[in-house]
């Protein structure tokens, strides 16, 4: 009876204070004005909705992939450079540990009109004019792929760390070129770290909110912003489908990949 | 030095244990299947078996640790299963040790006492005696990761005994270590053992270990004992086939009974008669296994004096010389497999492998089983 | 030959300028004495920090997050280590339930718990108010005490609490003698993780915060709608300072703990 009873009280706050209220508000989805599917039916033919939604995963992808390709040569270099593997964690750790909205701020800073990048590209006379990247899709990807960037680097290390060093002895002493070996040891081996980090980042990179919202301006929104602006528009019965739908997408794709070797470990420690 | 500890457990006897048809089922196997043992006071019993042979679920059982589905446990005459570990009074040495590593040396052997309420300055003298007794004087204020493993071994031993149980159990206890500190830390048990005058059971799957610490060996298999009696009954009189092959050497003989001598039993073995040791009476044509172990058999040719009943004309097969002794693998006449070790000499002459040799061996060591 | 070597040395610096360069930026310019963002500065000063100290709109969002986030840490890792002792006991069905419902904030996603506890907390009257802020907080919170508990529970050794039971300890004796000393820096990471947790938290905070209860980083949200200001850099460069700090320490802490324990093994 005891283990019982000590989850009690963190389960009812939690029911209490978070999973009622979710599931309150997803509720006005069918019960607004009265019980009724019309806010679902009304959705594929809704061209906000779809744009929104189209461009929430187009963001993702491209987010996704970009963390892919920068974080698996950081993910190597944490690994076997071991000399060098406290400075790499610390420039891991430094943004990962920072808030996201100062992290988004920080790309403020840099990318806008008269931030450091465009000041930089005068300076060196290869424009005239500042470039517009702030209020951007462009700036979206950048800095949600560096926001992102650890989630993706953390799982593939971890994977990379547990391949036998021995096997790649074994590969280079029979006769593999170091590229080989990459391509039929290393990478074989780090793709359940791959599939976690994959997995992670494209899930977190559906919800964002804040980072979208402060430097991806007003035109390209994600299905988070409209949300928001449907909830400042007291539009409950809307917000609450679209949140229905991504809350199901998010839950979908981790149902749908959860039992790949490493994923499910990846986000019970996917913290920090 | 340790003088208290020893002359309260040198009074005391150590406690006897009574194991009645003991069971425990785990889902839908039984672990330990109908255990009966009676473990004597003071004495140094080993449950001896492969891993999954329901030996540490029964030292668990009996710590208290795991509850039987059926059958009694007794200590000194008294029922102790529904009793929690806590009470129960029983020191125990674990796998791996088991020391708390956010506590030092002195407050691992001193949490017993603390259980006991024994007040700090009496505490301090009894974990001063128990690190003599282990011969770890001054490591007191260190922490358990700060030790080699041996020392590790030797702070769990003082902090299993140190609140004077009459029992002690353990678990594999060297099991961990090199080959040459657990040969020092046997020695060393076995004259704790003496020094304590209490009751030790020990489990281990290392049948060496077993036979040169114990008093009785209890040989499981399947979750049963598979037969109970002191090292050298074992060894000389296994009473079935698994006993025979899991501790030390055998070789299996395919045979069939022919007659009946008073104990003895005559077989015909691969074209000869064999005569063998056998407590029950098989009758006539029954066809039964020999047991011999390799190293009590000979070459006749190198016997003189009264040479050994049994005999039989082998060819070899297989001559590997390992130091002290020599191995042959032999071949009898209808095929059977025979292994010999011999003691190796530079004035024995060693056999050439397709060399022709008669063996031979005394009815006292050969078993039917 | 060289190439091989010093080719993906360079990729990866890159990458990592990639990853730090932003951060960086914050901090040298939270140091500018330009009164506009301009980088590099054309000179150092400490006037973003003395315009943040001295503003009453800066100060006081800043001790409410404070005291909502020490407010946090008390509920969470209260709930949350309880939770996770007797959720690593439970039968495997009712652990996988539980764990589910109290992990499962890690990847809601945010604005779907934002608006829920917004739609519910104003029937509840909680908008607005510290304390709605503070248990949603916890909510969010509690699922970082509960993995860096239980990782520091399924590390300990079963043996060890077998050990103490065998030697006289009541279960109860063994919780606070044994359990509770080995569990520690996990309940000690998982207070830093909420902590941290709260202070940093905004989607929330833009919905139920309202005009009572205005956190730090809501404050500076609404700062960002009108202006990038340099003291939000100098904020910043707090909060970066403070949240780096309690990180390494919960790192350092977990690393001492496994020590500790692989030692142990």
């Amino acid at each position: 009876m005891t283990p019982y009873l000590l989850a009690a009280p963190l389960i009812a706050f939690m029911i209490a204070f978070y999973v009622l209220p979710v599931v309150a508000m997803l509720m006005r989805s069918v019960s607004d004005p009265s019980w009724t599917l019309q806010h679902y039916a009304a959705l594929p033919d809704d061209v906000v909705f779809l744009k929104t939604f189209a461009n929430t995963f187009y963001t993702s992808l491209i987010v996704t992939l970009a963390s892919l390709l920068l974080g698996y040569p950081v993910a190597l270099a944490l690994v076997r450079a071991p000399r060098w593997a406290l400075v790499i964690l610390v420039l891991i750790m430094l943004p990962f540990w920072t808030s996201v909205l100062v992290r988004s701020y920080a790309w403020m800073v840099l990318l806008g009109r008269h931030g450091l990048f465009n000041e930089a590209l005068i300076a060196a006379g290869m424009i005239d004019r500042p470039l517009r990247i702030l209020n951007t899709p462009l700036a979206t990807q950048i800095a949600m792929s560096h926001i992102l960037l650890p989630y993706m680097i953390l799982p593939i290390a971890n994977a990379l760390r547990q391949i036998d060093p021995s096997l790649l002895r074994a590969a280079s002493g029979l006769g593999s070129p170091p590229w080989r070996t990459f391509l039929q040891v290393t990478l074989p081996l780090s793709m359940p770290g791959v599939a976690a980090g994959v997995l992670l980042v494209f899930v977190l990179a559906l919800g964002f909110y804040i980072t979208p919202a402060m430097v991806g301006g007003p035109r390209e929104i994600t299905i988070s912003m409209l949300i928001a602006q449907r909830v400042d528009q007291l539009d409950w019965a809307y917000a609450a489908t679209l949140s229905a739908v991504l809350l199901a997408t998010a839950l979908a794709i981790i149902g749908a990949f959860y039992r790949l070797p490493g994923v499910g470990n990846a986000f019970r420690m996917n913290a920090r | 030095m340790a003088a208290e500890l020893n002359a309260v457990n040198g009074s005391g006897r150590g406690a006897s244990v009574l194991l009645t048809d003991l069971e425990k089922r785990f889902d839908r196997t039984n672990a330990v299947d109908g255990v009966s043992l009676d473990i004597r006071s003071g004495e140094f019993l080993t449950l001896l078996g492969p891993s999954g042979s329901g030996k540490t679920t029964t030292l668990m059982m009996i710590a208290g640790f795991e509850t039987p589905t059926a059958g009694d446990i007794a200590i000194d005459g008294m029922s102790v299963v529904a009793m929690p570990p806590y009470r129960r009074n029983i020191g125990m040495v674990f796998q791996n040790y088991a020391l708390f590593p956010h506590l030092t040396v002195e407050d691992n052997i001193g949490f017993p006492l603390k259980q006991r309420g024994v007040p700090k300055t009496e505490r301090t003298k009894l974990v001063g005696e128990a690190l003599e007794l282990v011969q770890l004087p001054g490591y007191g204020g260190r922490y358990p990761r700060q030790l080699s493993g041996g020392q590790q071994q030797r702070v769990a031993l003082a902090r299993a005994i140190v609140f004077k149980p009459r029992l002690l159990l353990m678990d594999e206890p060297l099991g961990a270590l090199d080959k040459q500190l657990r040969e020092n830390l046997q020695l060393e048990m076995r004259r704790l053992h003496a020094d304590l005058g209490i009751t030790f059971i020990y489990v281990t799957h290392d049948q060496e270990e077993a036979l040169t610490m114990s008093d009785r060996i209890a040989v499981m298999n399947d979750g049963k004992v598979a037969q109970v009696g002191r090292p050298e009954d074992l060894y000389d009189r296994p009473c079935n086939r698994f006993v025979a092959g899991f501790i030390g050497e055998s070789n299996f003989l395919p045979a069939v009974v022919r007659d009946l001598e008073d104990d003895i039993v005559v077989a015909e073995c691969e074209g000869v008669l064999v005569r063998a040791l056998c407590p029950a009476r098989p009758a006539n044509g029954t066809k039964v296994t020999l047991t011999t172990r390799p190293e009590r058999l000979r070459f006749a040719d190198t016997l003189n004096g009264h040479a050994p009943q049994n005999r039989m004309s082998v060819t070899v097969t297989e001559a590997v010389f390992a130091g002290e002794r020599c191995r042959y693998l032999l071949r009898a006449a209808d095929g059977a497999s025979i292994v010999l070790k011999e003691p190796s000499s530079a004035a024995i002459r060693r056999r050439q492998v397709g060399e022709q040799a008669e063996i031979a061996w005394s009815v006292a060591d050969t078993i039917l089983v | 030959m060289i190439g091989t070597r010093i080719l993906p040395a360079t990729v990866v610096g890159l990458i990592l300028l990639f990853l730090a360069f932003p951060i960086l930026v914050v901090i040298v310019v939270s140091f500018s004495s330009a009164t506009y963002l301009t980088f590099p500065p054309p000179a150092f000063g400490l006037k973003w920090y003395d315009a943040y100290f001295s503003s009453a709109d800066w100060l006081r969002p800043t001790w409410l997050s404070l005291w909502v986030a020490g407010a946090v840490v008390v509920m969470a890792t209260l709930l949350g280590t309880l939770a996770a002792l007797g959720i690593a006991r439970l039968p495997r069905a009712a652990r996988v339930v539980a764990a589910g419902l109290v992990l499962s904030p890690l990847i809601v996603p945010g604005i779907v718990v934002a608006i829920g506890i917004y739609y519910a907390f104003a029937r509840y009257g909680l908008v607005g108010s510290p304390v709605g802020l503070i248990i949603a907080h916890t909510c969010l919170a509690v699922p970082f005490v509960v993995t860096s508990v239980s990782a520091s529970l399924a590390g300990i050794d079963p043996r060890l609490e077998q050990a103490a039971l065998s030697l006289g300890a009541t279960p109860r004796g063994t919780f606070f003698q044994v359990t509770l000393p080995l569990i520690r820096p996990g309940v000690l990471v998982g207070a830093l993780f909420a902590f941290i947790t709260s202070f940093d938290e905004l989607i929330v905070a833009l919905f139920i915060s309202g005009s009572g209860a205005v956190t730090l980083p809501r404050r500076m949200w609404d700062d960002l709608r009108f202006q990038i200001d340099p003291t939000i850099a100098a904020v910043s460069t707090l909060t970066i300072v403070l949240t780096v700090a309690l990180m390494w320490g919960a790192h350092l802490l977990r690393k001492r703990a496994e020590r500790q324990v692989t030692k142990e093994a």
